[in-house]
């Protein structure tokens, strides 16, 4: 699916947290929203999962205004950076949330779900960790878990918060690989917010790179590495 | 000799165990005074009137004690205290949750005024709380004279009593879960949010799951709260003998009328009461600690 997001402004109160921005996301692209904190990338997320409305602009998917679309009607895969797994319930229960939750209708039985969610655990190589529950899983699992929760629904989109901001260096490296592996698999239009330029650059075919609720250049990591279009990108970049 | 051991470093290293306490440990006699300070205060405060109601309860035999709590005036308190707390239990859970929802998912303006207001029964006296009940639903006011008009008097009637026990103890609740609310944040809600599912379904799936502790605590608490309620009760009650007097009225009706048997059975009815709210929590606690200790930990 792709997106678009036209003249999407937000403010808080009186605090400008996004000046209007643009930006088209083809179909099945790997895009970092890269940029210090307070740069207004992990509002432009929520306003794309539909946790934040705009003050003003719209969001198109596929060309169609969902602007006005609920949280639920939006389907983004939505992994937060403390994942906020279901620490109540067991891997599995959380990974089965989103589809135990749908309309009777449209509801899986219980073994079309319990399929699906072994298929999921498999997915995140972690075939066996079904009856656990989070608090007895590392933070690399835990990513994981938030991640198979998300793709769980059949999203139209993925939406990560900081995937890896939690982790260490090493699983890091790790888990990386394994989102552009899931990414190229599902073919999922994937965005992710990062401080982190090599993740960024590593990781993901174009980058958005934003500073103080601006989108400060748009492109193929390559291209931001070796034209930066502003001042602050080459700062940010070269640091 | 000490000159001596001074020479060896290995001896003076070897003698430190012995002495050696953590940073944060008192020394063996501070220990002990802390530990006698907080034993006789204990003894004296809490066990001291504990046994004191029960044994002046029993000063004439079991038989005596039975008794007293059987006749008409003494069930009809039981009756309405239990009544009172049943009402005014399920009223303040429901109250507690929508007040803590409201001030830890929510951001708005005066919500520093709310919790301020959450708080007042804790600050006011039950006896004002009382008195200002009948100023507002007494028979000279604009409310009251309408409502005793219509056949539903508040004062000096059931649901007075109600108001009164529902005001004291509302805090209990709220004042539980909004510290574990703040401290769960928003994420789980909002995960399930995108996930698809509707309001109702994440408040029983997620946020009711992971307040119960705290929400079964201030409920145990505003229940034993509820029964001992005194001072305002007292003010709305008008403690007629067998209709609107509590067990706490009639405790002190009995006493002021020197049938000192028959008000310690009473007050002894009302602390078995108590503590078997607070060995439910203790069972509870013992039976799901695994549960308890994965709430905490995340």
């Amino acid at each position: 699916m792709d997106i678009h997001i036209d003249e999407i402004s937000k403010e808080f109160g009186v605090s400008r947290a996004l000046h209007p921005v643009t930006l088209s996301i083809p179909s099945g692209t790997l895009v970092a929203l890269l940029g210090p904190s307070g740069s207004g990338k992990t509002t432009l997320l929520r306003i794309l999962g539909g946790l934040e409305f705009p003050t003003s602009g719209r969001v198109l998917f596929d060309g169609r205004d969902a602007t006005g679309l609920s949280v639920q009607e939006r389907r983004a895969g939505f992994v937060f950076q403390s994942y906020a797994l279901f620490r109540h319930m067991t891997v599995f229960d959380n990974i089965a949330y989103g589809l135990a939750a749908r309309p009777r209708a449209i509801r899986p039985n219980r073994t079309e779900i319990a399929r699906r969610v072994t298929k999921l655990l498999d997915l995140i190589q972690l075939p066996d960790i079904g009856g656990r529950y989070p608090t007895q899983l590392s933070g690399g699992q835990r990513q994981r878990v938030a991640l198979a929760r998300a793709l769980a629904i059949e999203p139209r989109m993925l939406l990560l918060d900081e995937p890896f901001g939690a982790l260490d260096a090493k699983v890091r490296k790790e888990l990386r690989q394994g989102l552009r592996d899931i990414h190229d698999e599902t073919g999922l239009t994937t965005v992710f917010v990062t401080h982190d330029q090599d993740e960024a650059m590593e990781l993901a075919d174009l980058v958005v790179v934003m500073s103080m609720g601006r989108i400060e250049q748009i492109g193929r990591p390559l291209d931001i590495r070796e034209r930066p279009a502003t001042a602050f990108v080459r700062n940010f970049v070269s640091a | 000799m000490s000159d001596a051991s001074l020479h060896r470093p290995g001896a003076a290293r070897s003698a430190r165990p012995a002495s050696y306490r953590k940073p944060t440990e008192e020394t063996p006699a501070a220990r002990t005074a802390l530990i006698l300070l907080t034993v006789s205060g204990l003894a004296i405060l809490v066990f001291a009137p504990l046994i004191v109601v029960f044994t002046e309860a029993l000063a004439d035999g079991w038989a005596a004690a039975i008794e007293s709590l059987g006749n008409r005036d003494a069930q009809s308190a039981i009756r309405l205290t239990l009544t009172i707390t049943a009402i005014a239990m399920p009223l303040n859970a429901v109250f507690g949750i929508a007040a803590a929802w409201l001030i830890t998912k929510f951001d708005f303006r005066g919500k520093a005024f709310l919790i301020t207001l959450i708080d007042l029964p804790f600050s006011v006296s039950p006896v004002v709380a009382g008195l200002c009940i009948v100023l507002l639903f007494g028979a000279n006011s604009l409310i009251g004279g309408w409502l005793v008009a219509h056949d539903l008097p508040i004062v000096f009637a059931i649901p007075g009593i109600v108001l009164a026990t529902v005001f004291v103890t509302f805090p209990f609740v709220a004042r539980e879960l909004i510290p574990v609310m703040t401290e769960q944040g928003r994420a789980e809600e909002e995960a399930a949010l995108t996930l698809g599912a509707s309001g109702w379904r994440v408040f029983h799936t997620v946020t009711l799951p992971n307040i119960r502790w705290a929400l079964l605590y201030g409920t145990l608490l505003c229940t034993a709260r509820a029964m001992g309620e005194f001072g305002a009760v007292a003010v709305v009650s008008g403690k007629i003998r067998g209709q609107t007097a509590t067990m706490p009225i009639t405790i002190e009706m009995l006493y002021n009328e020197y049938l000192s048997v028959a008000a310690f059975s009473m007050a002894a009815l009302l602390t078995g009461f108590a503590l078997l709210t607070l060995l439910l929590k203790t069972a509870l606690e013992l039976r799901h600690a695994d549960a308890l200790a994965a709430n905490h930990r995340h």
